[in-house]
């Protein structure tokens, strides 16, 4: 889906492997974990279906760690990164275990749709899932 | 050795397009500098204080004759015509331009190198004992562990936007000659009884904060290498403090949280991790093995090399000092010395490239490696082949017999290069070298490891120099302190520091005393300096270092 100027302006932008799309989800209905989260209490109730893990600036990749043990511990809904990701940061956040990105529309206009989706191919050359495959 | 598999060259090509796509982007303002920064250095490419540096990985300091003549063709083409082998086994060049970065990328992986994660908080190039395969008391070959974290390591989708870099370092033999302890991980394999497995060392490293590392598990199975290699990091990438650039290195999470601590924490992450692990890591190791395979030694007399050796002083001098106890007892180790006085410790040209490269096809098995001293070890030559390698080296300027003597000076690029030095390195080292080449003593001195580092980072590894030299700045003048009684071996250790620094026009003579104390008490010419001061301690140096002074005084 084409990004769309004319969206809400606080309004982050999602980014999955088909390209941009807008956010459809309420904050009543999702649980955020900042990155300084202790991993001990990155446990979850199992009806929760939705998750966030905030990232403070790129540069900072505790996120994918945090998102990693998640899927561990057997989260198995959507899990989103949100903050100022680049697109550069797209396969790594997807092979890290989030489903999607959520970036602001600033973000959206600067690094374009067409930039994330050269790194839709996350799951290629991924030498991490090639020495986890069974022996 | 290791070659490419189809995977990895699929991998290697992809990536050097999206880095040449990287780069367009920063031209092009999609990326900001801020954004583009950690893009580059986790492609090894730094900016420097006067011009872009590339630093390209020799994983575990191996490489073969093809690779070392395109790293000569890369200085020729694209930089001033040489490169300079750095203490972690890599190469770098000083003088690219960053649009032909891409294009010099793309020659590396014709020849199956890269310089990804040579740079940047990513776990960096995994360094090896550069006798590995070869060394008479080695337990087991450390490179086809280090290859197998090279190939986890690489583009690890936790683990490249970490606290600050992560080094680590393996090897086979009790004899560390890779600073193991001096790594944020160090992986000794060991015996015990028929079992071979890891000691796995954390916490270590120079810098701001010398640490010697401390043994996290004393025992490691082989089979769990990955995944406790990847509780550690996992741990502290959430851990590590990311508020201090000084403080986020492991050795000061393990300092702050206590070595218990951290095992509890490393042991519950394995847990969690071990299952992931289902089997192929431990196929790829196999072939790995094979891989490394010792090469098929030839089987000739030796007597030419017996003849040559009581026939030519200079080629026995040579022998004596430049070459190590191989294997196969008709083989000898070989290390080239990049240090003759006065040239600059660690450059090549890319003529010296050339020839090197050229030597090691005809002689050495096609092997050759870098060694952590900033030297080129032909790790397998067989004695009645020595001769004409030291022939063949002379006129190249390569067979200077100082391995491991004074001159044999481990030095960073300091500031004729380096954008964070504050004070210069190579000129200090040119000066002892060429001091003490005047004085004839270098060889009546025997070991003796000097390293000099030009600022509080370290990378020329004085804290563990028998005498290690700091340059700093102070109040705009270089000023140079002293370390004494470092270790960098299994018996690793941090030096003291002497006293109060001298300037550049002193500090070449303030070594010198050093050196002459050392003759003095020593108590024959069997005796090492490190064993001197061992035996003696710091105090009569410090005498001789500072004669003027009063006790109590040099509080600097």
């Amino acid at each position: 889906m084409a990004f769309k100027k004319d969206w809400n302006t606080q309004m982050d932008v999602i980014v999955t492997d088909s390209g941009f799309s807008a956010d459809t989800w309420s904050v009543e209905t999702t649980l955020s974990f900042a990155s300084e989260t202790d991993p001990e209490n990155l446990i979850l109730p199992k009806a929760i279906q939705r998750v966030v893990i905030t990232f403070p600036n790129f540069a900072d990749g505790r996120g994918f760690t945090l998102a990693r043990l998640l899927r561990l511990r057997g989260y198995t809904g959507i899990l989103r990164a949100k903050g100022p990701i680049i697109s550069d940061q797209y396969a790594m956040a997807r092979r890290s275990g989030f489903d999607e990105i959520a970036i602001s529309q600033a973000q959206a206009l600067r690094q374009p749709e067409k930039d994330w989706l050269f790194r839709s191919n996350w799951t290629a050359h991924s030498y991490q899932s090639r020495l986890q495959a069974s022996g | 050795m290791y070659q490419y598999n189809g995977f990895d060259t699929a991998f290697l090509k992809e990536r050097n397009l999206q880095f040449r796509d990287q780069v367009q982007r920063r031209i092009s303002g999609a990326l900001s500098e801020e954004e583009f920064k950690p893009l580059r250095l986790m492609n090894g490419l730094y900016l420097q204080l006067h011009a872009y540096m590339l630093r390209v990985a020799i994983p575990y300091g191996t490489l073969n004759s093809a690779q070392m003549t395109a790293l000569a063709s890369i200085a020729e083409k694209w930089d001033k015509g040489y490169g300079h082998f750095t203490t972690r086994q890599n190469i770098q060049f000083n003088w690219p331009k960053l649009q032909d970065v891409p294009d010099i990328l793309d020659a590396l992986a014709e020849v199956e190198m890269h310089a990804i994660q040579t740079s940047g908080n990513t776990i960096r190039n995994v360094t090896a004992d550069h006798f590995a395969g070869a060394a008479a008391d080695e337990i087991e070959d450390p490179r086809p562990y280090a290859e197998l974290l090279r190939q986890w390591s690489t583009d690890h989708p936790e683990f490249q936007f970490m606290p600050r870099k992560f080094k680590i370092a393996v090897s086979g033999s009790a004899k560390d000659r890779a600073v193991t302890r001096a790594h944020d991980i160090g992986l000794l394999l060991k015996k015990r009884g028929a079992e071979i497995g890891f000691e796995v060392i954390i916490g270590g490293g120079l810098g701001r904060t010398p640490m010697i590392g401390k043994t996290l598990c004393d025992f490691l199975p082989k089979s769990d290498l990955l995944p406790y290699v990847e509780a550690i990091v996992s741990v502290w990438n959430l851990l590590g403090r990311r508020d201090n650039k000084y403080k986020s290195r492991i050795k000061i999470t393990v300092h702050e949280k206590g070595l218990q601590e951290i095992q509890r924490l490393v042991l519950q992450r394995f847990s969690e991790l071990r299952p992931q692990f289902k089997g192929q890591d431990q196929t790829f190791l196999n072939a790995l093995k094979k891989a490394f395979a010792t090469p098929a030694w030839i089987d000739t007399p030796t007597t030419t090399f017996h003849e040559n050796y009581a026939t030519y002083p200079n080629f026995k001098s040579w022998v004596d000092i430049n070459t190590s106890p191989h294997r196969n007892n008709d083989y000898a180790i070989a290390t080239v010395s990049l240090k003759t006085p006065g040239q600059t410790p660690g450059d090549a040209s890319s003529a010296q490239m050339r020839v090197v490269a050229q030597l090691a096809k005809t002689y050495s098995h096609d092997e050759l490696r870098i060694s952590h001293a900033q030297n080129i070890v032909l790790p397998h030559v067989h004695k009645s082949h020595l001769f004409a390698l030291y022939n063949g080296l002379y006129p190249a300027g390569l067979a200077t017999a100082n391995a491991g003597l004074i001159s044999d000076i481990i030095a960073c690029p300091g500031m004729d290069y380096c954008a964070l030095a504050t004070a210069r390195s190579i000129p200090v080292a040119q000066e002892i070298a060429l001091r003490f080449k005047a004085l004839k003593l270098e060889h009546d001195i025997g070991p003796l490891q000097i390293k000099i580092s030009g600022c509080i980072n370290a990378c020329g590894h004085h804290h563990v120099g028998h005498i290690g030299i700091l340059g700093l700045d102070r109040a705009g003048v270089e000023n140079y302190q002293i370390t004494l009684g470092g270790d960098a071996t299994e018996t690793a250790t941090i030096g003291e520091r002497a006293g109060p620094g001298f300037d550049a026009s002193t500090i070449v003579s303030a070594i010198e005393r050093v050196v002459f104390t050392y003759l003095d008490l020593r108590l024959s010419y069997l005796e090492t300096f490190i064993e001197t001061f061992r035996r003696v301690g710091a105090p009569p140096f410090k005498a001789a270092l500072y004669p003027d002074a009063s006790e109590g005084k040099n509080a600097a």
